[in-house]
């Protein structure tokens, strides 16, 4: 239906029912006021009439009729009373129309709309949750001051109602109320601080939006909820986490000290004018040194960072404004790539993406320069997408991509789009003024571009040059007098008048070429615009000065032209002039500073970015966006130099085991969800594992893990029950998955009956915090495909399978269950703490606690006599690598073995130069006796070759190597056995290498010869439905070639050993170092 | 948060306005009418745009400019995100987001809104609880209701909202279960004017159409997950299930969603299905230019390109154009100076090419650019990066769902650059 069609349909329906006739309206008929305005008043008798008949039909339509004309913005107050009437109506969408009427009109009659409150009255006490919300919803968006005590009172009721969704209505009304009447503050702030202790991921969201509006200082308030909103925040609606998070950065960087060393260090050197020498500053200095990272920083970090997978722009761009702004700068590169992706989204969500890079790139080129090409521009961007673009593309350039972008501003200097070509050049003067290495080559480009046809084009390059040379003149005078020459071609006001600004400006270096312009000049002078006139002027001036011999006639035409010009601002300028450098009596003292005056020499411009100072305002921010301080706006406050008391945080207010269990399983569900973390975590289930039984390691054990562990046993124990009466699916344990740590796994003990009973029961008792049960329930659903293999599995290898299973269930065991058990064990306030302590709380590296399994093999890296007292020692602790996936991580411990402070410890040269190593942050200072864990990455290309490098000190040098053994080359792959057995068959031949080998009998145990294995390769387990083949998978982590370990059990004692790989040179050293564990062993 | 919205056509009337708070008179929109008149595009407006008391932040989708009108401090993507919700959901409702499709719904457009949005703050945005709340109309429910007087908001109370899967409707039942799984891929590239590649990233999306009874739990695993970069999910999408496994494992929405977009980093080569050989060139002195394009499948894997069209914005000197298709047919637009050809199909034994000559302006020099060429097109039953889904899932329930999965690769911005780099860097580098 064209629009014009609807419009004749409304008009006729209009005309019907102003005839009082009843029509049978369409639901389009919107009924707007089309015709002239004296209609509008008989019309609204109509809908007056209509309002007030019996039937509901014709309520409804005329209901539809002054929504209508609401939207169109029509005002149909005058309808008030008729329509509030209405307001106790059963018909729902009747009501619902009364209430979008009574809202917009309720400020306007407020005596009227007191009829109305009775009816919300009587509502707010409904069983039904959601009329109560509506209730409340409608009441608080009623401004009318005379019902402010009825609000609060209705507030105050439903903040303790018991439905979720109430509950968050009332934090949506806290807003409204404290807009209309500011005076209720301190009342609201009670309720606020309620609701902030509430549970539900419901709550949370509008909670905090109420916070930020009614009292964003009141930071207090959150302590006691801040490790509760971490944990929540995955489940929370998006919305909702965007204010969370916006909020949470603002609340870090008061509570935290700053991780970013250089701010350590200042603090530290403060702490040395206050203090002199005694024993006190030492320490202080040492704690200082040594920046360990809050737990709950680490927290917040590791819990919003999941969210940069979110679908909605807002949450990934407040995830990366908060790693912006509270990640130590090693971490912050994580969010590159997430926002590159908005990049793909609408025009509008690229504009504010791209002017956040923009800013992030002007500190930090690093993070985006692999993206580079993301930022090319596209003939079909609009224009202010393209300058952006630019912008960043001129951020990013460095020596090494200069020419790559060169060669790309040069196909944009040719876009249609004229104002993108001069931002273009202009681009190109700064990359020019930035990178020395390509002025000269930028200088040629843009005086070839001179000679374009087009004057903005060329325009703008002779104002670039003129910016160029004036940093640099005393090469240039061939562009001064190649620019003289165009100068008769040039029409563009502006870049004639830069030329001759030039021209008078280095008139001492193209001597004769300057009279020679100023002549030209004389002759054209009165048709030229007022610009040039103004620099015809100056030029003929600063000749004088220079050059009076050959040019004081010709000055002197000219100032007489001038003077009698019809611009004003050109007579005054040429009178000025006359004064200044002509000789006269009057004017002798200024007379002899002319040429001081005129020519003295001028500061260069500088050109730098329009973002440079954006960086004030918090990212992704309207202030940052706008780059003025929109009202509202909370400053991001500087970190503080002392770290306020961290135990303000902790919460000991004993909760009910229920209520606390579900939020607690969140942070492990986030955690899990964190791929770095939740091989930390498996790492240290293992670790508190293996000190069980073997007590060998020094791990962290805390309840935490104890408690999920037993857990998993629980979960263990049901999935064998469940697979043993062979139910496949919808029972209670989920796809078995496998990551290699858990082969050392020992099998649990059959106490872990008693905890799963406990779990159950408090998970289902969870009622009210219905998100994480249900998480538990969703996972413990659907069994994923490999599941078949496992089941199959089974029934032939009692011991084996189950062990699998506990393996399995590891990587995706529900949180909430996982957690259930802890509450009974350990009060909630002593948990979150735990939870909070017993991750990285060593280096702001990202320390992972505990080796994976048995003790770890360290190395020495240097000998403190070799290292005059610097110790080094290194160990693979097996992670993923933080910052390439083809890197081997390393830790290095740094040891002060020496009794003086060593200073400025950085890596130095390596060899062979091509090697990657991603170094540690420089150590400034190591205290004697002193010792840091430092992580590094290493990219060993998949071979033994040693990574040489050296270790500098301030003073020293040493030479270092790392040799890795090969089975650090490998990261644990998963697959199924069906799959193992699919690759294995695409591995025969070359790629084959076997041995046999002769075991003792006890050492055939399927625990003794995984955790062989595993000791020397860092392998998966994969599954095996045989009791005498054992199967082993990862791959290498520089370029992810398979490689498989098989090991197959025979009679007497002897074993065959077969690994497959494309990598043979691996193979066969893997199979040596294999074959020695598994013999000696 | 959003103080109020406003609704401007691309005439520059408002015609619909809501106010979540106090009223904003809308006086307020002639700042967006300057701006709106200082940028030569539509897509020139800023979408912030300060006023003295107010900032406007506004997205423009199909020729409506949605105006949301701010009183203080907010993420700015806060507001554009959630306008963008507005429109997906105006759409999901009425088929399309026009101005009359808006008008003639003025009601379920208000009712939409006033749920969408409380106090400014967002408050129902899935779908889902949406269409629980409000039923989307359709013709014969819009005369159901005429004849019975009854109403589209729906009976029911929105029970999804508190649910433990938000995105799902409760209740859901169907005669025919089906799940039907687009995965579509655009390429994005930057062809320079040899022909080799300068930019090229695939960009893909996985859009599901999901009509199952009850409350289906799906698995859905890829043959080769590692291809994937960077992804984003619908927040049904289990994230650790998918760190550890690079499995998708959900409880999908009822009916359209999109499941996953990813991206395939550039890093990869990415193979680019079709070559253009162009020769446009203006002479010296005379009024004429030459034309000569053809295009040629390459790296297709045997199939067929289709929907090939190609547009390109030719120079401001250029009057009009004598052209020839061997197949399709072109326009030029002596206005706008833009050029599209509709190709078709490409056939390899007789390539597609447009010939002839373009007439400028008597007497104008030669014009400096060459125009970029933009290419769409779309193959069938390929993902250009690879990408296989494995298999399909279910669990939870006990029927026999009806599956399909298909595989599209379109061109996204695909643009072939044909001007020469003029001589600044060769010459020094």
């Amino acid at each position: 239906m064209s629009t014009g069609a609807l419009y004749n349909d409304q008009g006729s329906a209009e005309a019907a029912v102003e005839a009082g006739q009843e029509t049978t309206p369409t639901s389009s008929g919107s009924g707007a006021a089309f015709g002239l305005f004296s209609t509008d008043f008989k019309k609204n008798e109509d809908l007056k009439e209509m309002l007030e008949s019996n039937k509901e039909s014709l309520k409804l339509e005329a209901m539809k009729r002054i929504v209508g004309l609401i939207s169109k913005g029509k005002n149909a107050s005058e309808l008030f009373p008729a329509v509030v009437k209405n307001v106790a109506s059963k018909n729902i969408e009747l009501k619902k129309l009364v209430y979008v009427y009574l809202v917009r009109y309720a400020e306007e009659q407020q005596d009227l709309a007191l009829l109305s409150i009775s009816t919300f009255q009587r509502a707010l006490k409904d069983p039904n949750q959601f009329i109560r919300a509506s209730a409340l919803r409608v009441l608080s968006s009623i401004r009318v001051p005379i019902i402010v005590p009825i609000m609060m009172l209705a507030i105050k009721e439903a903040a303790s109602d018991l439905s979720p969704y109430v509950r968050k209505t009332s934090a949506h009304a806290i807003q409204k109320l404290f807009s209309l009447d500011p005076d209720q503050k301190e009342q609201l702030i009670e309720v606020i601080e309620k609701l902030l202790k509430d549970k539900s991921t419901l709550v949370a969201g509008s909670v905090v939006v109420a916070f930020e509006e009614v009292c964003p200082d009141r930071i207090d308030l959150i302590h006691k909820n801040f490790r509760k909103l971490c944990n929540l925040l995955v489940d929370v609606e998006e919305w909702g986490q965007v204010v969370i998070i916006n909020m949470l950065t603002r609340y870090a960087r008061t509570q935290f000290t700053s991780p970013w060393r250089e701010d350590a260090m200042f603090d530290e050197n403060n702490e040395k004018a206050f203090y002199d020498s005694d024993s006190e500053e030492k320490k202080g200095q040492a704690d200082v040194k040594t920046y360990i990272m809050d737990p709950d920083h680490r927290l917040l970090l590791r819990n919003t960072k999941p969210l940069l997978q979110s679908r909605n722009t807002a949450v990934v761009m407040a995830v990366a404004q908060l790693y912006w702004h509270l990640a130590p700068k090693h971490e912050v590169s994580i969010v590159t790539k997430s926002l590159v992706r908005l990049l793909r989204s609408h025009r509008e969500v690229q504009y504010v993406v791209l002017q956040n890079i923009a800013t992030m790139s002007i500190q930090r080129k690093g993070m985006f320069e692999p993206y580079m090409k993301s930022f090319y521009v596209r003939s079909t961007d609009s224009t202010h997408i393209k300058t952006l673009k630019l912008e960043i593309l001129t951020n990013l350039a460095n020596e090494a991509n200069i020419s790559t972008i060169l060669r790309e501003f040069q196909t944009y200097v040719k876009s249609q789009d004229k104002a993108f070509a001069a931002a273009t050049i202009q681009a190109i003067g700064r990359c020019a003024t930035n990178i020395s290495e390509v002025t000269d080559t930028c200088l040629n480009g843009l005086v070839l571009l001179l000679s374009n046809r087009d004057e903005s084009v060329v325009a703008e390059s002779v104002v670039v040059i003129k910016k160029l040379l004036q940093t640099q003149p005393n090469q240039h005078s061939d562009i001064i007098s190649h620019m003289a020459k165009l100068f008769d071609n040039i029409t563009v006001p502006m870049a004639r008048a830069s030329i001759l600004w030039l021209m008078g400006e280095y008139c001492e270096r193209v001597p004769k070429i300057a009279p020679d312009v100023l002549r030209k000049m004389a002759k054209t002078f009165t048709v030229e615009e007022d610009i040039v006139k103004l620099q015809t002027v100056n030029l003929a001036a600063k000749l004088f000065l220079t050059n009076s011999k050959q040019t004081k006639l010709l000055t002197q035409y000219i100032l007489n032209l001038g003077k009698y010009d019809q611009n004003y601002d050109i007579r005054d300028r040429t009178r000025f002039i006359r004064q200044l450098i002509v000789p006269s009596e009057k004017s002798s003292t200024l007379n002899k500073y002319a040429r001081r005056i005129l020519l003295a020499s001028k500061p260069a411009p500088v050109l730098e970015s329009a973002f440079k100072d954006r960086d004030r305002f918090q990212l992704g921010t309207l202030s940052h966006s706008l780059n003025i301080k929109t009202s509202g706006y909370q400053e991001l406050s500087e970190w503080p130099a002392v770290a306020p008391d961290p135990s303000v945080r902790n919460v000991e207010v004993i909760e009910p085991v229920k209520e606390w269990a579900p939020s607690v399983g969140k942070a492990k569900q986030s955690k899990s969800e964190d791929k770095f973390y939740s091989d930390d975590e498996e790492k240290e289930e293992n670790a508190s594992d293996s000190s069980s039984s073997d007590d060998s390691d020094s791990s962290s054990s805390s309840s935490e893990e104890s408690g999920s562990e037993s857990e998993e046993e629980s979960n263990e124990e049901s999935e064998k029950t469940s697979s043993d009466s062979g139910k496949s699916s919808s029972e209670s344990e989920t796809e078995p998955k496998n990551n290699s740590k858990k082969a050392t796994r020992k099998k649990k003990p059959a106490d872990s009956d008693s905890d799963e009973s406990d779990s159950k029961a408090s998970s289902s008792s969870a009622e009210s915090s219905s998100s994480s049960v249900s998480d538990s329930d969703d996972d413990s659903e659907p069994p994923a495909p490999q599941k078949k293999s496992n089941v199959k599995a089974r029934p032939k290898v009692e011991v084996k399978s189950k062990k699998e299973v506990s393996l399995l269930d590891l990587d995706d065991f529900s949180p909430a269950p996982m957690n259930a058990p802890k509450p009974s064990v350990f009060s909630p306030s002593l948990l979150s703490d735990l939870e909070g302590l017993s991750l990285s709380n060593v280096s702001s590296a990202m320390q992972v606690t505990t080796p994976s399994f048995g003790p770890m093999k360290t190395f020495e890296l240097l000998h403190h006599m070799t290292g005059k007292g610097l110790s080094a020692k290194y160990h693979f602790p097996r992670q993923p690598c933080l910052y390439q996936p083809s890197m081997v991580s390393v830790q290095v411990i740094l040891t002060n073995g020496s009794d003086h402070t060593l200073e400025e410890i950085h890596v130095g040269d390596r060899s062979p130069a091509s090697l990657h190593i991603h170094c540690f942050n420089t150590i400034e200072r190591l205290e004697p006796r002193a010792s840091v864990t430092v992580s590094m990455g290493i990219d060993f290309s998949d071979s033994t070759q040693a990574a040489n490098f050296q270790l500098c000190t301030k003073e020293d040098q040493f030479s270092v190597s790392i040799q890795p053994a090969v089975g650090e080359l490998l990261m644990p792959s998963t697959m199924t056995e069906a799959d193992f057995c699919k690759e294995q068959k695409k591995l025969l031949g070359m790629n084959e290498t076997s041995a046999t080998i002769t075991m003792t009998t006890a050492n055939t145990s399927s625990q003794t010869i995984n955790k062989q294995v595993l000791s020397v390769a860092n392998v998966g387990v994969a599954p095996s439905s045989q009791n005498n083949f054992h199967r082993f998978a990862g791959r290498t982590v520089s370029s992810g070639a398979l490689v498989l370990v098989s090991l197959e059990l025979k009679e007497s004692s002897s074993a065959l050993l077969t690994i497959n790989t494309e990598k043979s040179i691996m193979a066969s050293m893997l199979l040596q170092d294999l074959k020695q564990a598994l013999t000696e062993a | 948060m959003i103080h109020s919205l406003f609704l401007i056509n691309a005439s520059g009337d408002i015609f619909l306005e809501k106010h979540w708070k106090s009223v904003v008179s809308r006086s307020v929109c002639d700042y967006f009418f300057e701006a709106q008149e200082r940028a030569t595009e539509p897509e020139n407006v800023p979408p912030v745009i300060p006023t003295p008391h107010h900032y406007l932040i506004s997205v423009l989708r199909h020729r409506i400019y949605f105006v949301a009108v701010i009183q203080s401090e907010v993420p700015p993507l806060f507001v554009i995100e959630f306008l963008h919700r507005v429109v997906d959901t105006f759409q999901d409702y009425f088929g399309v987001c026009t101005e009359a499709a808006i008008k003639d719904n003025v009601v379920v457009v208000y009712e939409l809104l006033e749920e969408m949005l409380d106090n400014g703050f967002p408050l129902a945005t899935e779908s889902n609880i949406l269409k629980e709340l409000i039923k989307p109309p359709t013709i014969l429910r819009t005369m159901v209701n005429t004849i019975t007087g009854s109403t589209n908001v729906g009976e029911q109370l929105p029970t999804g909202q508190l649910s433990v899967v938000p995105w799902r409707r409760t209740g859901v039942k169907y005669t025919n279960n089906e799940a039907y799984f687009d995965v579509v891929e655009e390429i994005d590239a930057i062809i320079d004017k040899s022909g080799s590649t300068i930019t090229a990233e695939i960009q893909g999306v996985i859009d599901a159409c999901v009509k199952l009874t009850g409350m289906p739990d799906l698995t859905l695993s890829f043959m080769n997950p590692r291809l994937l970069d960077d992804v984003s999910f619908h927040p049904c999408v289990r994230f650790k299930r998918w760190e550890a496994e690079r499995i998708l494992s959900f409880i999908p929405p009822d009916g359209n969603f999109r499941l996953l977009s990813y991206h395939v980093s550039s890093q990869n080569l990415v193979a680019i299905p079709v070559y253009v050989k162009h020769n446009i060139t203006f002479r010296e002195g005379s009024s004429q230019g030459r034309f000569d394009l053809t295009l040629g499948p390459k790296q297709t894997m045997g199939k067929a390109v289709e929907s090939v069209l190609v547009s390109s914005q030719l120079p401001r000197g250029v009057l009009n154009a004598n052209l020839n298709p061997s197949q399709g047919a072109y326009t030029f637009d002596p206005v706008t100076k833009l050029l599209t050809w509709d190709v078709g199909k490409i056939n390899p034994q007789k390539l597609p090419n447009l010939k002839g000559t373009m007439n400028l302006q008597a007497g104008a020099s030669k014009p400096d650019e060459n125009p970029t060429i933009n290419i769409q097109f779309k193959i069938q039953q390929m993902a250009i990066s690879g990408l296989k889904v494995n298999r399909l899932d279910m669990y939870g329930e006990k029927y026999k769902p009806f599956k399909g999965i298909k595989y599209m690769t379109k061109a996204g911005k695909f643009q072939v650059r044909t001007y020469q780099h003029f001589l600044m860097v060769q010459t020094s580098m």
